[in-house]
């Protein structure tokens, strides 16, 4: 198996193009059928920004697998495995883990004392314009990067499904992406969004189900075969199914390592994408509900990973994976393929469907992130600062429909712009910086009765500031063939994560900031917020 | 359900700054507090730790998870499943406190706020 059985491949690919654009078309037609209709039933503000309160908390549970499941777990994390064994493992482990920091600490609370965004429990005791301000822009970077990495990723991989090579084919793509993803969120709003993400979630789950189901058939249900086929077939021995080969090469990288792990396991309670999802429910019982459902999905997907990861390396040739991807981003499409059987219908029906859950996950993704920085951007932003709180409904929900739109194309010109770039640490680093700049001022905002103003602003502008800092003069960005810009090199820190820095330096500036405050924390604002946040009291 | 209509409810009374601050130093709020604490805060740290052993293993402790345990399935496969265990059974078991031990007592903190007594 070797070069001939990708062009064979990627033949195929292009022979069932009809196949493939069918299923992306009706998935795209369901979704935008589904926004029209939710649109319809999107009448205030809680609609809008919230899904007027009304999900349930599995439905939410959905949405949230939905959410947080990229195109970068699905596709990379199976392609990682492929090429890099064990490994590609570790990413899932922090992913999940990172859910118990949700569950524990901020979900309820959240919940409970927030209306419509992160920026809502931000300020809720402290000065309004400068700490809205502040959650709005860190709001905004983190889902820019995460929506850039996604929007890029869709453009080389849906053009590699598709068999397009041309530049124009590329862009084309990425615009398709925007220009829908724009129609999901500014027409059907969070109630739209959220059921487009639990279709996405529904379909991904059974895909994922099915591709293991076949892998396990293959290797007779007996593990211990797969994994030592996969490691024999990867050239590189039991290495392969230990720790070490990716993260292991240096001190360095095991330093990165460490650093990317905490980064992981900090960030997702504080993604301004995934935090607005607990406000789709009623209550905060719900809310618990919704991460105990996503805590299942999310580890039975992971896990299934592993299968389609190990059985990619079983079945399939390193050589075969990185020569239609180098990132081994395609290893996943291409198992469905030799799963079915090369050059068989069932083949490329199984390629064609994996395909299409692929660009499922992408558009739910970009749109969960679109909704979220539009509505900080119209919520914290336009009415709280610029109106001063005193926008109408009407006003604010037109300046969330105009900021989505916004956004939108920001996003397809910065797409179109790095679809070249390799963008795929913008994730890892989306999720330093929400551990580095929201996650430490979540905390001491729920729990820390001394907590102010200036030690909120400290926080997130000193968090935001050093992590993105970090990564600008990191291996991530120049100085490396990887990096997205590999002719250039103006690195000097070392990692390629900043976690191990930046988060720290934010929880320790929150901490300084408030110490050195000349003004005291409003007492009677957090005792609003702690037995609010607590008890549900006046939790709307 | 998303597309029921919305429940006519009798809107709940809002309670006044002075009545939250009451409330935050009242016995039973503290209780609860004390209850939510005492049981959050230590666990997020036990699986922080846990989690950070094992990231520290792998980095450090190659020949231990490369060991052979059953077949070709070894102890870092274990240890990396055993996360997930772990993790589904503090998400468990913080459900099962939460709902038992938390949920009565700030039911009745709420009620009793938003009834106005």
């Amino acid at each position: 198996m070797s070069t001939e059985s990708v062009f064979l491949a990627a033949n195929e690919a292009s022979e069932h193009r009809t196949l493939i654009i069918s299923l992306f078309t009706a998935f795209v037609v369901a979704t935008l059928g589904i926004t029209v209709w939710a649109g319809r039933q999107t009448k205030d503000a809680a609609d809008f920004y919230a899904g007027g309160r009304q999900f349930s908390g599995f439905q939410n549970g959905l949405a949230i697998s939905g959410d947080y499941m990229s195109a970068a777990s699905f596709l990379g994390i199976a392609g990682a495995i492929a090429l890099s064994g064990y490994d590609g493992f570790l990413y899932s482990i922090g992913f999940l883990v990172a859910w118990l920091i949700a569950l524990l600490l901020v979900a309820e609370p959240l919940r409970n004392s927030g209306r419509y965004t992160m920026g809502d429990v931000l300020a809720y005791r402290m000065r309004q314009r400068p700490v809205r301000t502040a959650a709005g822009v860190s709001t905004i970077v983190v889902s820019i990067f995460y929506l850039l990495a996604q929007m890029a990723g869709a453009g080389v991989l849906v053009s590699l499904l598709l068999g397009i090579t041309s530049e124009a084919g590329k862009i084309l793509i990425v615009a398709l992406v925007g220009v829908l993803m724009i129609m999901y969120v500014s027409i059907g709003g969070m109630k739209g969004t959220t059921w487009v993400q639990m279709v996405k979630a529904v379909l991904l789950m059974f895909g994922a189900a099915l591709l293991t189901f076949l892998v396990l058939l293959k290797f007779n249900f007996n593990i211990s075969d797969l994994l030592g086929t996969a490691a024999a077939n990867s050239g590189k021995g039991d290495a392969f199914l230990e720790p070490g080969l990716k993260y292991g090469v240096s001190e360095m990288s095991k330093i990165d390592f460490i650093s990317l792990g905490i980064a992981l396991v900090l960030g997702t309670a504080g993604l301004p994408h995934i935090l607005i999802r607990f406000y789709t429910v009623p209550t905060a019982q719900a809310a618990r509900k919704s991460v105990l459902w996503a805590i299942g999905l999310i580890g039975a997907f992971y896990l299934m990973t592993l299968a389609l990861g190990f059985g990619a390396a079983a079945l399939m040739s390193p050589k075969e994976i990185t020569d239609s991807n180098p990132a081994g981003n395609t290893a996943a499409p291409l198992l469905a393929l030799h799963l079915g059987g090369v050059d068989s219908t069932w083949g490329a029906i199984l390629l064609a469907s994996i395909s299409a859950v692929a660009f499922a996950t992408i558009l739910a993704v970009v749109a969960g992130l679109t909704l979220a920085s539009s509505s900080s951007f119209a919520h914290d932003i336009y009415a709280n600062v610029i109106k001063r709180g005193k926008a109408t409904e009407k006003q604010e929900m037109k300046a969330a429909r105009w900021s989505t739109v916004f956004i939108g194309i920001v996003s397809i010109g910065l797409g179109a712009l790095a679809r070249d770039l390799n963008v795929a640490g913008l994730v890892a680093l989306a999720f330093a910086v929400a551990a580095s700049a929201n996650l430490p001022t979540i905390l001491y905002s729920l729990f820390w009765k001394r907590f102010t103003t200036q030690g909120a602003l400290w926080s997130i502008y000193g968090g935001l500031i050093s992590a993105v800092g970090l990564v600008l003069f990191s291996p991530v960005v120049s100085g490396a063939p990887t990096a997205m810009f590999p002719d250039v090199d103006f690195h000097w820190f070392p990692l390629s994560n900043p976690g191990i820095i930046s988060i720290p330096v934010g929880f320790l500036l929150g901490w300084l900031g408030t110490i050195l405050s000349k003004e005291e924390a409003d007492k009677g604002k957090y005792a609003e917020l702690e037995v609010r946040s607590l008890t549900g009291t006046g939790a709307h | 359900m998303a597309d029921s209509p919305p429940l006519e409810t009798p809107q709940p009374r809002v309670p006044s700054t002075e009545e939250y601050a009451r409330v935050q130093e009242s016995e039973e709020f503290g209780e609860l507090r004390r209850s939510y604490r005492s049981f959050a805060f230590p666990l997020t740290i036990a699986f922080i730790t846990w989690y950070l052993l094992y990231v520290l293993l792998s980095n450090y402790a190659g020949g231990f998870m490369g060991a052979k345990v059953l077949g070709n399935i070894n102890v870092a496969l274990l240890l990396g499943v055993l996360q997930f265990v772990s993790t589904f059974l503090i998400a468990w078991w913080y459900a099962r406190t939460a709902a038992a031990k938390l949920d009565p007592k700030a039911e009745a903190i709420k009620s009793r706020m938003e009834g106005g007594a």
